[in-house]
Protein backbone atom coordinates (compact mmCIF):
# COMPACT_ATOMS: atom_id res chain seq x y z
CA UNK A 1 0.00 0.00 0.00
CA UNK A 2 2.03 3.06 1.21
CA UNK A 3 5.72 2.93 1.70
CA UNK A 4 5.67 3.69 5.66
CA UNK A 5 9.55 4.87 5.89
CA UNK A 6 8.76 7.15 2.87
CA UNK A 7 5.10 8.21 4.91
CA UNK A 8 6.63 9.09 8.00
CA UNK A 9 9.11 11.06 6.25
CA UNK A 10 6.50 13.05 4.20
CA UNK A 11 4.90 13.80 8.13
CA UNK A 12 8.47 14.73 9.90
CA UNK A 13 9.08 17.21 7.35
CA UNK A 14 5.91 19.12 8.50
CA UNK A 15 6.91 19.56 11.76
CA UNK A 16 10.64 21.25 11.14
CA UNK A 17 10.56 24.63 12.76
CA UNK A 18 9.80 26.68 10.43
CA UNK A 19 6.99 24.80 8.62
CA UNK A 20 4.00 26.11 7.07
CA UNK A 21 2.12 24.29 9.76
CA UNK A 22 2.50 27.61 11.88
CA UNK A 23 0.74 29.49 9.31
CA UNK A 24 -2.03 26.59 8.62
CA UNK A 25 -2.62 26.46 12.56
CA UNK A 26 -3.02 30.07 13.09
CA UNK A 27 -5.46 30.34 10.22
CA UNK A 28 -7.89 27.14 11.33
CA UNK A 29 -7.80 28.48 14.73
CA UNK A 30 -9.02 31.80 13.18
CA UNK A 31 -11.48 29.78 11.40
CA UNK A 32 -13.15 27.10 14.12
CA UNK A 33 -13.76 30.68 16.18
CA UNK A 34 -15.78 32.15 12.97
CA UNK A 35 -17.60 28.79 12.90
CA UNK A 36 -18.33 28.99 16.49
CA UNK A 37 -19.68 32.44 16.32
CA UNK A 38 -21.88 31.86 13.05
CA UNK A 39 -23.78 28.72 14.94
CA UNK A 40 -21.69 25.16 13.35
CA UNK A 41 -21.40 22.44 16.25
CA UNK A 42 -18.16 21.07 17.01
CA UNK A 43 -19.25 18.21 14.52
CA UNK A 44 -20.30 20.29 11.61
CA UNK A 45 -17.07 22.10 11.71
CA UNK A 46 -14.43 19.58 11.79
CA UNK A 47 -16.45 18.25 9.54
CA UNK A 48 -16.35 20.75 7.55
CA UNK A 49 -11.88 20.92 7.89
CA UNK A 50 -11.86 17.75 7.25
CA UNK A 51 -14.05 17.68 4.13
CA UNK A 52 -12.83 21.12 2.70
CA UNK A 53 -9.29 21.87 3.94
CA UNK A 54 -8.73 24.97 2.21
CA UNK A 55 -9.15 28.19 4.01
CA UNK A 56 -10.68 30.39 1.38
CA UNK A 57 -13.43 28.02 0.50
CA UNK A 58 -14.13 28.13 4.01
CA UNK A 59 -14.28 31.83 4.37
CA UNK A 60 -16.08 32.31 1.37
CA UNK A 61 -18.72 29.08 2.48
CA UNK A 62 -18.98 31.22 6.52
CA UNK A 63 -19.40 34.81 4.41
CA UNK A 64 -21.86 32.85 1.88
CA UNK A 65 -23.87 31.41 5.04
CA UNK A 66 -24.48 35.20 6.48
CA UNK A 67 -26.16 36.19 3.37
CA UNK A 68 -28.52 33.59 3.21
CA UNK A 69 -26.90 32.56 -0.20
CA UNK A 70 -28.16 29.16 -2.05
CA UNK A 71 -26.54 25.93 -2.33
CA UNK A 72 -26.15 26.92 -6.54
CA UNK A 73 -24.24 30.10 -5.36
CA UNK A 74 -22.29 28.55 -2.88
CA UNK A 75 -20.97 26.00 -4.95
CA UNK A 76 -20.33 28.55 -7.68
CA UNK A 77 -18.43 31.09 -5.21
CA UNK A 78 -16.36 28.60 -3.56
CA UNK A 79 -15.62 26.47 -7.09
CA UNK A 80 -14.31 30.39 -8.44
CA UNK A 81 -11.88 31.00 -5.09
CA UNK A 82 -10.76 27.16 -4.84
CA UNK A 83 -10.07 27.02 -8.45
CA UNK A 84 -6.37 28.14 -7.81
CA UNK A 85 -5.85 24.40 -6.55
CA UNK A 86 -5.99 23.52 -10.48
CA UNK A 87 -2.46 25.01 -11.52
CA UNK A 88 -1.53 23.99 -8.19
CA UNK A 89 -2.28 19.82 -9.36
CA UNK A 90 -1.14 20.48 -12.24
CA UNK A 91 2.38 21.70 -10.78
CA UNK A 92 3.10 19.13 -8.32
CA UNK A 93 1.49 15.61 -9.53
CA UNK A 94 3.70 15.00 -12.67
CA UNK A 95 6.53 15.60 -9.68
CA UNK A 96 4.95 12.55 -8.01
CA UNK A 97 4.50 10.18 -10.66
CA UNK A 98 5.74 7.09 -11.06
CA UNK A 99 4.45 3.87 -13.42
CA UNK A 100 4.58 1.58 -10.13
CA UNK A 101 2.23 3.23 -8.18
CA UNK A 102 -1.46 3.11 -8.35
CA UNK A 103 -3.64 5.68 -9.97
CA UNK A 104 -5.92 5.91 -6.79
CA UNK A 105 -3.28 7.19 -4.73
CA UNK A 106 -2.84 10.25 -6.96
CA UNK A 107 -6.73 10.56 -6.89
CA UNK A 108 -7.23 10.02 -3.19
CA UNK A 109 -4.22 12.42 -2.33
CA UNK A 110 -5.05 15.35 -4.50
CA UNK A 111 -7.52 16.22 -1.83
CA UNK A 112 -4.05 17.34 0.34
CA UNK A 113 -3.05 19.93 -2.19
CA UNK A 114 -3.35 23.15 -0.18
CA UNK A 115 -0.70 26.08 0.33
CA UNK A 116 0.94 24.96 2.92
CA UNK A 117 1.19 21.30 1.73
CA UNK A 118 2.57 22.51 -1.73
CA UNK A 119 4.78 24.60 -0.22
CA UNK A 120 6.10 21.13 2.18
CA UNK A 121 6.37 19.44 -1.03
CA UNK A 122 8.17 21.75 -3.40
CA UNK A 123 11.06 22.55 -0.69
CA UNK A 124 11.71 18.58 -0.75
CA UNK A 125 10.67 16.60 -3.34
CA UNK A 126 14.17 16.68 -5.26
CA UNK A 127 15.69 14.84 -2.01
CA UNK A 128 13.32 11.98 -2.38
CA UNK A 129 13.41 8.66 -4.89
CA UNK A 130 10.90 9.39 -7.98
CA UNK A 131 8.94 5.51 -6.94
CA UNK A 132 8.10 6.72 -3.32
CA UNK A 133 7.52 10.34 -3.93
CA UNK A 134 4.24 9.86 -3.80
CA UNK A 135 3.94 8.28 0.03
CA UNK A 136 5.98 11.06 1.06
CA UNK A 137 3.28 13.47 -0.40
CA UNK A 138 0.63 11.63 1.31
CA UNK A 139 2.86 11.80 4.66
CA UNK A 140 2.90 15.59 4.15
CA UNK A 141 -0.83 15.89 3.37
CA UNK A 142 -1.74 13.57 6.39
CA UNK A 143 0.27 15.65 9.02
CA UNK A 144 -1.13 19.26 7.73
CA UNK A 145 -4.28 18.26 7.08
CA UNK A 146 -4.47 16.85 10.76
CA UNK A 147 -2.78 20.11 11.72
CA UNK A 148 -5.99 21.56 10.21
CA UNK A 149 -8.09 19.52 11.93
CA UNK A 150 -6.97 20.31 15.59
CA UNK A 151 -6.62 23.73 14.82
CA UNK A 152 -10.04 24.30 13.96
CA UNK A 153 -11.21 22.31 17.38
CA UNK A 154 -9.08 24.67 19.48
CA UNK A 155 -10.41 27.82 17.47
CA UNK A 156 -13.46 26.42 17.91
CA UNK A 157 -13.20 25.89 21.78
CA UNK A 158 -10.72 29.15 22.36
CA UNK A 159 -13.46 31.27 20.66
CA UNK A 160 -14.56 32.47 23.91
CA UNK A 161 -11.73 33.25 25.44
CA UNK A 162 -9.82 34.94 21.87
CA UNK A 163 -10.73 39.38 21.69
CA UNK A 164 -11.36 41.60 18.66
CA UNK A 165 -7.27 42.19 18.50
CA UNK A 166 -6.43 38.46 18.85
CA UNK A 167 -8.40 37.41 16.16
CA UNK A 168 -7.08 40.05 14.03
CA UNK A 169 -3.82 38.99 14.90
CA UNK A 170 -4.12 35.45 13.75
CA UNK A 171 -5.67 36.95 10.76
CA UNK A 172 -1.88 38.43 9.65
CA UNK A 173 -0.29 35.30 10.74
CA UNK A 174 -1.36 33.28 7.14
CA UNK A 175 -0.45 36.21 4.47
CA UNK A 176 2.48 37.51 6.14
CA UNK A 177 3.89 33.65 6.36
CA UNK A 178 3.19 32.90 2.77
CA UNK A 179 4.59 36.63 1.46
CA UNK A 180 8.03 35.65 3.33
CA UNK A 181 7.59 31.86 1.99
CA UNK A 182 6.82 33.39 -1.55
CA UNK A 183 10.22 35.44 -1.18
CA UNK A 184 12.47 32.73 -0.45
CA UNK A 185 11.59 30.57 -3.37
CA UNK A 186 12.62 33.79 -6.05
CA UNK A 187 15.62 31.91 -6.59
CA UNK A 188 15.30 31.49 -10.87
CA UNK A 189 14.62 34.65 -13.18
CA UNK A 190 11.32 32.90 -14.11
CA UNK A 191 9.91 32.15 -10.57
CA UNK A 192 10.83 35.69 -9.24
CA UNK A 193 9.01 36.89 -11.98
CA UNK A 194 6.14 35.28 -11.61
CA UNK A 195 5.67 35.91 -8.40
CA UNK A 196 6.57 39.44 -8.23
CA UNK A 197 4.01 40.47 -11.38
CA UNK A 198 1.27 38.02 -9.97
CA UNK A 199 2.00 40.11 -6.35
CA UNK A 200 1.29 43.30 -8.47
CA UNK A 201 -1.63 41.91 -10.96
CA UNK A 202 -3.46 40.43 -8.28
CA UNK A 203 -4.55 43.88 -6.32
CA UNK A 204 -4.81 45.62 -10.01
CA UNK A 205 -7.18 43.31 -11.58
CA UNK A 206 -8.91 43.81 -7.92
CA UNK A 207 -10.26 47.43 -9.66
CA UNK A 208 -11.46 45.28 -12.24
CA UNK A 209 -13.23 42.26 -11.04
CA UNK A 210 -12.60 41.80 -7.44
CA UNK A 211 -13.72 37.88 -7.79
CA UNK A 212 -11.64 37.04 -10.79
CA UNK A 213 -8.44 39.37 -9.68
CA UNK A 214 -6.37 36.41 -8.35
CA UNK A 215 -7.00 34.07 -10.93
CA UNK A 216 -6.66 36.65 -13.43
CA UNK A 217 -3.88 37.97 -12.32
CA UNK A 218 -2.32 34.64 -11.82
CA UNK A 219 -2.62 33.73 -15.39
CA UNK A 220 -1.46 36.64 -17.03
CA UNK A 221 1.64 36.70 -14.44
CA UNK A 222 2.29 33.15 -15.04
CA UNK A 223 2.47 33.44 -18.64
CA UNK A 224 4.36 36.65 -18.75
CA UNK A 225 6.92 35.31 -16.59
CA UNK A 226 7.10 31.66 -17.87
CA UNK A 227 8.33 33.88 -21.95
CA UNK A 228 10.81 35.59 -19.56
CA UNK A 229 12.09 32.72 -18.05
CA UNK A 230 12.15 30.71 -21.11
CA UNK A 231 13.86 33.79 -22.79
CA UNK A 232 16.69 34.67 -19.78
CA UNK A 233 16.95 31.48 -19.03
CA UNK A 234 16.17 29.78 -15.39
CA UNK B 1 -30.15 24.93 10.55
CA UNK B 2 -28.51 21.67 11.29
CA UNK B 3 -29.37 19.55 7.62
CA UNK B 4 -28.58 23.13 5.56
CA UNK B 5 -25.34 23.27 7.39
CA UNK B 6 -24.35 19.87 6.87
CA UNK B 7 -25.46 20.22 2.52
CA UNK B 8 -23.64 24.07 2.85
CA UNK B 9 -20.56 22.13 3.98
CA UNK B 10 -20.91 20.03 1.22
CA UNK B 11 -20.82 21.64 -1.49
CA UNK B 12 -18.47 23.58 -0.39
CA UNK B 13 -15.93 20.70 -0.35
CA UNK B 14 -17.57 19.23 -3.99
CA UNK B 15 -16.79 22.63 -5.40
CA UNK B 16 -13.44 22.11 -3.74
CA UNK B 17 -12.31 18.87 -4.90
CA UNK B 18 -13.29 19.34 -8.17
CA UNK B 19 -10.39 21.84 -8.98
CA UNK B 20 -8.02 19.20 -7.22
CA UNK B 21 -9.86 16.28 -9.23
CA UNK B 22 -9.05 17.66 -12.84
CA UNK B 23 -5.79 18.51 -11.30
CA UNK B 24 -4.96 15.33 -11.27
CA UNK B 25 -6.73 14.11 -14.36
CA UNK B 26 -5.21 16.57 -16.51
CA UNK B 27 -1.78 16.24 -15.34
CA UNK B 28 -1.72 12.85 -15.86
CA UNK B 29 -0.25 13.38 -19.71
CA UNK B 30 2.51 15.93 -18.31
CA UNK B 31 5.81 15.32 -18.13
CA UNK B 32 7.84 17.10 -15.45
CA UNK B 33 10.05 18.71 -18.02
CA UNK B 34 7.35 19.53 -20.35
CA UNK B 35 7.18 23.14 -21.42
CA UNK B 36 3.51 23.11 -20.45
CA UNK B 37 4.45 21.75 -17.00
CA UNK B 38 6.69 24.73 -16.92
CA UNK B 39 4.02 27.27 -17.80
CA UNK B 40 1.52 25.83 -15.20
CA UNK B 41 4.44 26.24 -12.22
CA UNK B 42 4.64 29.50 -12.92
CA UNK B 43 0.64 30.31 -13.32
CA UNK B 44 0.53 28.89 -10.14
CA UNK B 45 3.55 30.51 -8.02
CA UNK B 46 1.55 33.37 -9.75
CA UNK B 47 -1.67 32.82 -8.60
CA UNK B 48 -0.55 32.29 -4.64
CA UNK B 49 1.36 35.73 -5.41
CA UNK B 50 -1.75 37.19 -6.20
CA UNK B 51 -3.68 35.89 -3.90
CA UNK B 52 -1.35 36.98 -0.92
CA UNK B 53 -1.16 40.60 -2.36
CA UNK B 54 -5.01 40.74 -2.39
CA UNK B 55 -5.77 39.40 0.89
CA UNK B 56 -2.67 41.70 2.95
CA UNK B 57 -4.09 44.93 0.35
CA UNK B 58 -7.89 44.68 0.01
CA UNK B 59 -8.20 41.64 2.88
CA UNK B 60 -11.58 40.28 3.40
CA UNK B 61 -13.23 39.65 7.26
CA UNK B 62 -11.12 40.66 10.43
CA UNK B 63 -8.47 42.28 8.40
CA UNK B 64 -10.27 44.63 6.74
CA UNK B 65 -10.81 46.50 9.85
CA UNK B 66 -7.31 47.25 10.42
CA UNK B 67 -5.84 50.52 8.94
CA UNK B 68 -4.40 50.66 5.81
CA UNK B 69 -1.22 52.65 6.73
CA UNK B 70 -1.25 50.19 9.59
CA UNK B 71 -0.89 46.55 7.55
CA UNK B 72 1.84 48.37 5.22
CA UNK B 73 3.82 49.03 8.12
CA UNK B 74 3.07 45.50 9.45
CA UNK B 75 4.36 44.05 5.64
CA UNK B 76 7.25 46.26 5.40
CA UNK B 77 9.06 45.63 9.43
CA UNK B 78 7.97 41.83 8.16
CA UNK B 79 10.11 41.81 4.94
CA UNK B 80 12.75 43.58 7.39
CA UNK B 81 13.05 40.83 9.99
CA UNK B 82 12.92 37.86 7.13
CA UNK B 83 15.92 39.46 6.13
CA UNK B 84 17.77 40.54 9.28
CA UNK B 85 17.05 37.19 10.67
CA UNK B 86 18.42 35.53 7.39
CA UNK B 87 15.47 34.28 5.65
CA UNK B 88 13.72 32.86 9.01
CA UNK B 89 9.68 32.32 8.66
CA UNK B 90 8.96 32.06 12.16
CA UNK B 91 9.89 35.58 13.70
CA UNK B 92 8.88 37.62 11.19
CA UNK B 93 5.21 35.51 11.42
CA UNK B 94 5.27 35.37 15.25
CA UNK B 95 6.37 39.47 15.34
CA UNK B 96 3.87 40.33 12.69
CA UNK B 97 0.68 38.92 14.72
CA UNK B 98 2.26 40.55 17.89
CA UNK B 99 3.18 44.10 16.51
CA UNK B 100 -0.53 44.28 14.61
CA UNK B 101 -2.15 43.14 17.72
CA UNK B 102 -0.46 45.91 19.59
CA UNK B 103 -0.35 48.77 17.44
CA UNK B 104 -4.29 47.94 16.63
CA UNK B 105 -5.22 48.35 20.14
CA UNK B 106 -3.83 51.75 20.52
CA UNK B 107 -5.23 52.74 17.09
CA UNK B 108 -8.92 52.21 18.05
Amino acid sequence: MVNYKYFLKGILSSKKFDSPAIALGASFVAIGALLKNLGFTIQESIFSTLLTYALPGSLVMAESMVIGASLVNIFLAVWLVNSRLYPMTVSIMPLLKHESQPRWKYYLSCHFVAVSSWLILKSNYEEIEKKYRIDFWIGIGTATWLVAIFSTIVGYYASDFLNRDMIIALAIINPIYFMCAMIGVMKTVQLSSAILIGAALGPIFYFVSPEWSVLIGGIVGGTISYFIGEKYGN
Amino acid sequence: MATSVVLAILATSLATYLSRFLGAFTSEKISEKSKIYRWFNCIAYSTLAALISRMLIFPSGDLSEVNYLLRIVVILLSILIFYITKRNLVYPTVLSAIILGALNSFAV
